[in-house]
Formats: C-alpha cells, sequence, structure tokens
C-alpha cells in the first residue's frame, strides 16, 4: 500500500502516491474555492428559473419574468422608430427648403444624413465627404451635375451611369482610343486645357489645342469650357479635377474617357432618408 | 517484419495507390497537389518502415535495460522540434495579419495573402501545429515518465507524429489555396479530416496502451487531462466534421449539418477545442512540468480530482455562449451562459493547484526564468478563465460580441497561458531528450520571458481598449435616434491599437525566436547530463 509520508516545507501528508519523483499533497479543498463553486451553482439554478431556458416538447420554459429577447429587441426597436416618427413625418410631406428653414427639421436632416452618409456613401466618398481619385470631393462648391438641394437629391435618387431608367448619364467619347484624335492632336489639347487653369505642357501647341477643342469638346464643356451641370461636364478652368490635373493624367482622360458609376439611391433608401443626404450633403459645400 | 509494420506498410501502400489514382483523376487543382503530397508521404511511410527494418536486423528495442524504462524518446524529440518550427511560422502570419488589419495594403491584393486565408493559416498553425505538437511530445513524454513504461509499438508512435504533420501540412496548403470547408478552426476538408481521424485513434491508442502497460498502481493526474483531451477532441472532431464529399477525387464537400444546428454544432465544437485542446490538455502539462520543475508535491491530490470532473463535465456545454443574440434559441443561450458560470471554478482549480504547488518555492522564481514562464501562464490561465465567463453573461456579450476584445481574451489565453506553458514545457523537455542537464542559457530564457510579456501586455491591453471603445461605438445613439457612429469611422478608431498590438506580436515572435536559437544550442552544445546511478528505481508501493 501506498504510505503516507509528511511535507517537511508545509508539515502537511502526501497521499503516499509518486510518478517519476512526484507526489501529491493530501490538502483539503480550499474552502472559498468550494463556496465560490457553491455560489456559481446556486446563480445558476436560480438564473434557470427566471429566464427561458430548459427544452419542452414542442416549446421551453419561459422563466418566472416571462423575458423575451426577441419581444425585448422589437420593442426597442419600435421605441427608437417612434421617437424618430414625429418629425420624420413632418420631413415626407416638407420640401427641401421647408426642411432648410426649419431649425427642429434641420436639426433631424443633419442627424440622419450623417448617420446614413456613414453607412451608405463613406465607402466611396470617404467618412469626411473629401472624396479620392475618381470619387468626388463633396466638401467643396464644385458640382459635376448641379449642387443646388434638388440637384444633389435627383442624383443620389438616380445615381450616375447607374441601374436606374432615369440615371444621370453622358457620354464623353475616348478621343484617343477610338481614333478620333491622334496622340499629338491630343497633347495639344491638353495643353490648352491645362492652360486655362494655368499649367502648361511642354511641347504642346496651344492655339493648335484651342482650335481642336472649339471642334470637339465645346458642344458638353462649353465655350469657355467652365462645363455644364445639365450635361454633367467639368468646368475645366478651376483646379479640381476628379482624376488628376497633371498632364499624363489629363491625356489619360481625353485618350481613354472615364466613366464613372455612382449607384442609384431610390428604393434603396426610404425618400426621407435621401432628403436628410440631400440637406447633409448641400451643407458640407451646397451650391446654389 | 513484425505484423505491425507489415500492416502499416500496406495500409500505406494503399493509401499510395488511392493518392496516385486521385491525383490523375483529380477534378480540381489543390486535390490533386494534395493527392500529390499524399502519394509522396505514404511512399516516404514505406521507405521509412523498410529501412528501420533492415537497420534493426531483427532486434527490438527493449522495453527496460537494467530494470529501468527504456523510454520511446525519438518520436518526442522530434514533436519538440515541430512545435517550435510551426510557432515561429504561426507567430509569423499572426504578426502579417495584425498589421494587413493596419494596413490593408499588405494583403498584397493577391488571393493567397488575403485576411481570409491567412487567418487561418495563423489559427491553425499556432493551435493544432504549434500546440499540437507540444501536446504530442508532452503527453508522450509524460505517459512513459509517469507509468515508467515504455511506449509499444514499433512504428505506431512515430505515424502518430509524422501523421499528424502531413495533416498541418495539408490543413495549411488548403488554406493558402483557397480550399476549406468554412467552419472556424475546422476548415480543412473532409480527406484532410479523415486522415487525421486516423492519426488520432492511433494515437489514443498508443497513449492507452502506455497506461496499460504502466508500473504504477495509480494513473497520475496530468494523464487523466491528457486522456479526456484525446478522447473528446476524436467526439468533436467527428461530428463537426461530418460531411458528404462531392466527388472523391475532389476537394469539395458539404457538411451534414446547417441553419441553426449547423451554429450550434460548430460552436459546441469550437468552444471545446478551446476547452480540451486548449484547457485539458495544457492543465496535462501544467501538472507535470510545474511540480518537476519546482521539484515540489502537488498542492491537492482531492482538489485536483474534483476540479478534473467539474471541468469535463461543465465544459461541454458552455458552447451556446458564442452564438447569443442570433437566431440560436434563447433557452440554449441561457444554458450556455449558466454553464460556463458555472465553469469558473472548476477552471480556477488548475490554478489553485498549480500557483500552490510553489509553496515552499516560491524563492526559485528569481532564479528559475524556466519555472516563472510556468508559473507566469498559471497566473494568465486564471485571469482569462475568469475573463471567459464573465464574457459569457449575456449583457457583457452584448457588448463584447464581435469585436476585438474577444480577440484580446483569446489571446491573453494563448499567448499568455498555452504558449507560456508551453514554453516552459519545452524548455524542459528538450534537455531531458537529448539527454542535457539544463539549457544552453537560463540567461536568454530570461530575456524571452520578459521581451514576450511585453509583448503580451502590449497586446491584450491594446485589445481591451479597441473592443470596449468598438462596442461601445456600436451602441452610441446621438439624442435623435440616429447611430452616431458610422461602421468605418469605428475602423478608423482602432487604427492605433492595431498598430500597438502588432508590436505586442513582434515581440512576442521575437521572444520566440531568441527560445529556438536557445534550444538549438542546447541540443548541439548543451552539457551532458551526469550518467545517473545504474540502480533500479524501487517501484511506488
Amino acid at each position: 500500500m501506498a504510505h503516507e509520508e509528511i511535507d517537511k516545507v508545509t508539515g502537511v501528508s502526501t497521499t503516499g502516491h509518486e510518478w517519476d519523483g512526484i507526489r501529491e499533497l493530501n490538502n483539503p479543498l480550499p474552502r472559498w474555492w468550494l463556496w465560490v463553486f457553491y455560489a456559481t451553482i446556486v446563480f445558476a439554478v436560480g438564473y434557470v428559473f427566471v429566464y427561458p431556458a430548459v427544452p419542452l416538447v414542442s416549446s421551453y420554459s419561459k422563466g418566472l419574468l416571462g423575458h423575451s429577447q426577441r419581444a425585448s429587441a422589437l420593442a426597442e426597436t419600435e421605441a427608437g422608430q417612434a421617437a424618430r416618427a414625429e418629425v420624420g413625418q413632418q420631413l415626407a410631406s416638407a420640401s427641401l427648403e421647408e426642411i432648410k428653414n426649419d431649425p427642429k427639421m434641420l436639426e433631424f436632416a443633419m442627424a440622419q444624413g450623417r448617420a446614413a452618409f456613414g453607412d451608405n456613401c463613406a465607402p466611396c466618398h470617404g467618412s469626411g465627404a473629401t472624396g479620392s481619385k475618381g470619387y468626388p470631393n463633396l466638401q467643396d462648391d464644385d458640382w459635376l451635375w448641379g449642387g443646388t438641394l434638388a440637384d444633389i437629391e435627383h442624383t443620389i435618387t438616380v445615381g450616375v451611369r447607374s441601374t436606374s431608367e432615369d440615371t444621370r448619364m453622358n457620354d464623353m467619347p475616348r478621343f484617343g482610343a477610338d481614333g478620333l484624335l491622334d496622340a499629338k492632336q491630343i497633347r495639344n489639347v491638353a495643353g490648352y486645357v491645362l492652360s486655362l487653369s494655368g499649367s502648361s505642357i511642354d511641347g504642346a501647341d496651344v492655339e493648335a489645342g484651342k482650335e481642336i477643342f472649339a471642334e470637339n469638346c465645346t458642344s458638353c464643356h462649353g465655350e469657355d469650357a467652365k462645363g455644364s451641370h445639365e450635361l454633367g461636364a467639368p468646368n475645366l478652368t478651376d483646379k479640381v479635377w476628379l482624376y488628376g490635373g497633371d498632364e499624363d493624367s489629363v491625356i489619360y482622360t481625353i485618350t481613354h474617357a472615364h466613366r464613372g458609376v455612382m449607384p442609384t439611391w431610390g428604393g434603396k433608401l426610404d425618400p426621407v432618408t435621401i432628403k436628410s443626404l440631400a440637406i447633409y450633403v448641400h451643407d458640407l459645400g451646397g451650391g446654389t | 517484419m513484425s505484423l505491425e509494420e507489415i500492416l502499416y506498410s500496406g495500409f500505406l501502400g494503399l493509401l499510395f495507390f488511392y493518392c496516385v489514382l486521385a491525383a490523375g483523376k483529380a477534378v480540381d487543382p489543390v486535390f490533386a497537389f494534395h493527392a500529390t503530397i499524399g502519394a509522396i508521404a505514404s511512399a516516404a511511410g514505406i521507405f521509412l518502415i523498410v529501412r528501420s527494418f533492415i537497420d534493426r536486423d531483427g532486434r527490438v528495442e527493449p522495453d527496460e535495460i537494467n530494470g529501468k524504462p527504456n523510454y520511446n524518446l525519438g518520436p518526442i524529440k522530434f514533436a519538440s522540434i515541430a512545435a517550435m518550427f510551426w510557432g515561429l511560422a504561426g507567430f509569423s502570419v499572426g504578426i502579417w495579419i495584425a498589421l494587413e488589419l493596419a494596413y490593408p495594403a499588405l494583403n498584397l491584393n493577391l488571393p493567397w495573402t488575403t485576411f481570409g486565408r491567412l487567418r487561418p493559416l495563423h489559427t491553425s498553425a499556432v493551435i493544432f501545429a504549434f500546440g499540437g505538437n507540444v501536446l504530442l511530445a508532452t503527453s508522450f513524454y509524460v505517459v512513459q515518465r509517469t507509468s515508467r513504461a515504455r511506449m509499444p509499438g514499433l512504428v505506431t508512435p512515430w505515424f502518430v507524429i509524422l501523421g499528424y504533420n502531413v495533416f498541418i501540412v495539408l490543413a495549411g496548403t488548403g488554406y493558402v489555396l483557397g480550399v476549406g470547408q468554412g467552419k472556424e478552426y475546422a476548415e480543412p476538408e473532409w480527406y484532410a479530416d479523415l486522415w487525421l481521424t486516423i492519426v488520432w485513434v492511433a494515437y489514443l491508442l498508443v497513449f492507452l496502451a502506455t497506461l496499460w502497460r504502466r508500473k504504477e498502481p495509480h494513473i497520475y493526474v496530468a494523464n487523466w487531462f491528457y486522456l479526456a483531451f484525446i478522447v473528446t477532441i476524436a467526439m468533436l472532431h467527428i461530428v463537426n466534421n461530418a460531411a458528404v464529399p462531392v466527388s472523391v477525387f475532389g476537394s469539395k464537400s458539404y457538411v451534414v449539418w446547417s441553419g441553426v444546428q449547423d451554429a450550434m454544432v460548430q460552436w459546441w465544437y469550437g468552444h471545446n477545442a478551446v476547452g480540451f485542446f486548449l484547457t485539458a490538455g495544457f492543465l496535462a502539462i501544467m501538472y507535470y512540468f510545474v511540480p518537476k520543475r519546482a521539484n515540489r508535491p502537488v498542492y491537492s491530490y482531492r482538489l485536483s480530482i474534483i476540479h478534473f470532473w467539474a471541468l469535463i463535465f461543465l465544459y461541454i456545454w458552455a458552447g451556446p455562449h458564442h452564438l447569443h443574440y442570433t437566431a440560436l434559441p434563447e433557452w440554449a443561450s441561457t444554458l450556455g451562459m449558466v454553464f460556463s458560470v458555472m465553469l469558473w471554478m472548476p477552471s480556477w482549480g488548475g490554478m489553485i493547484n498549480g500557483l500552490m504547488t510553489l509553496s515552499g518555492a516560491w524563492d526559485k522564481l528569481r532564479t528559475d526564468p524556466v519555472l516563472r514562464l510556468l508559473v507566469v501562464s498559471v497566473a494568465f490561465y486564471g485571469m482569462s478563465t475568469f475573463e471567459g465567463p464573465l464574457m459569457s453573461v449575456k449583457s457583457v456579450n452584448s457588448l463584447s460580441h464581435y469585436t476585438d476584445w474577444t480577440i484580446g481574451h483569446v489571446h491573453s489565453g494563448a499567448l499568455g497561458w498555452v504558449g507560456y506553458v508551453s514554453f516552459g514545457a519545452l524548455y524542459c523537455l528538450v534537455p531531458w531528450v537529448y539527454g542535457k542537464r539544463d539549457v544552453y542559457s537560463l540567461k536568454l530564457v530570461d530575456w524571452h520571458f520578459w521581451i514576450s510579456t511585453l509583448g503580451i501586455v502590449l497586446y491584450i491591453t491594446s485589445m481591451w481598449v479597441s473592443g470596449i471603445m468598438q462596442g461601445l461605438m456600436w451602441r452610441a445613439y446621438t439624442n435623435l435616434g440616429f447611430l452616431q457612429y458610422s461602421f468605418v469611422e469605428t475602423v478608423e478608431a482602432m487604427h492605433p491599437y492595431y498598430v500597438i498590438r502588432a508590436l505586442g506580436g513582434i515581440l512576442f515572435l521575437a521572444g520566440a525566436v531568441i527560445m529556438a536559437v536557445n534550444l538549438y544550442l542546447t541540443i548541439r552544445h548543451g552539457e551532458a547530463e551526469k550518467p545517473a546511478a545504474d540502480v533500479a528505481l524501487a517501484p511506488a508501493e
């Protein structure tokens, strides 16, 4: 049989077992450990009586409190909707201008617009709405399709080159790729376009470029090259460039054109949210 | 040839022909690649069996030499080195994906290096490749030593170790190449799962047979934990991975479970992989290496019995706490929570037994960094097993779930508990199996300890802060009832913590590199152990 001995350091007897030199002391269970263990068991049993816990044949025990996660989640959702309902309904029937001029509706629209922007628009336009290459900056007052409240609401609703039937749409020709202009001509016209905002390209004949521009570009960008909100044609006389304003980028744009897409949000977002978004985006850098 | 050698050669021969056939008829390139690996591995297996048969020249290693057990140490050496190798690999991949989260461009825009593929590579490499090899190495060592018996089998122990590592290669290459069944911690496809099942049964048989041959009247507590780990993992693995392959020559399969049942089975598996692989298995390591290194008796035999049975009975029910506030029925969620709360003290039983074993030897922590690693691991174990039940409480979980708090919790357990107890065990084990007096440099162990402890502290504190911040940002509403923050803003806010976390990981890896060097020097240049007095040990009565 095992022979128990007393451990000299602690004065506790061993169990007498030994494996590869390892022995075991015969200490009792620590009292605090045992009582906390019992306490967790008592808590568990109590909790099981109070909350839904035991599966039955076709249902489960509902618990003394009759608590239901589903019901409480629905109640919270309804309470949230109710809190937003009053002003939300006002927004539904108000015009954008009315919303803009009513402090209470404006506060609501700005809050809703900000939240909706973060979830739906920020992935492309950035959480600060400053955009990036190919995605317009919404903080400045430079607009492709117009910066009035109504313009912005319409752009959000139908998108650009989107799947909507009413989508905003234009189609800049691929002057180089489709052989409409040769490389020399493209270089000249790029030189002219850049000269409008005070830049230049080495070896470009600006006068020749001006003529090419008059023949090919003015129908959309206008005689003065200031663009058109009607047609979504960018203003080429400022220093705001959606796809870059350096020599290579402008030549690339004329050669290949860009056909950026913004999805249609009508049908995905409700009209009130779209109104709020329009108000929010307009507030960032809207024009008149 | 012995019957065992013939059976293994025959089995591997059949497997070889199947793999060659499968490589030829494979319906997808990854399956062809894996079948090729299978063919090479089976051919290599047959070659090794035949070579060892020729080398041994009709002789068989005796079970005892001069009345002392002649332990089988070869497979243990292999698994120890494999553990160190996979550990370095797994930690490195972890750092890479941590950096990807901070700097997404690091996914290199290549399918093979995206977060979705490297993340399972990291988790499997550290849990199954590093942790698994540590468990294999230590369990083979501990069960032999505490049974005073050589583990049986000419081929089986090697089959277990090498077969397991072939599974690791199949799993890891599969992830990178985009093959997986979409089950967390159980991503490998059906053929890798089947192979692991065969290896695991062999593992169980070797372990049981060694216990069967024991010269001690009782089974040591470490072996209870190892056995619970091996048996339960077998059950979890088979049930969770039950799947029907689309073709026996293709990698794709469909899991038999679906919907919320699949989610429940998955987290029954996932939680108990933590409970039985990362807790029971590593508690077994603790129960052998802490008393051995401290040279003190285990604190309480009674506590070890009670907490063992309480732990394995309660752990298996706690899985639903991973699915709070989901499609899982509320009653199941409640049961998962209350079993998790009851699990707190049974988990702490192991911590108490580990720490209190030090009574009378606390001064050794000053001078022995290996013991310090082991003891700090037990402290991290205590912290994580308090945090776990806390996070299982529904109202806490509604804040913590899906946030980085979970990641921090897992890593305080993974780096602090599993990592440190494994490091401590390897620092003991490698000198022992290679017949060296101790590790080459305790000074280097000291450096390893402090550098990686700093790394762990950076890791878990940054994840606590970022996780709780993330949870609070997700649930913040404005006074008008709109969400205060968009998802993108919460991601932006976490960037600094992601950088700190990656730095913590780099320090942890730096510590492991020091360890690898130290173990290499131990094997190559370590001071040989003085031969023990040549007397037979009297069996304990």
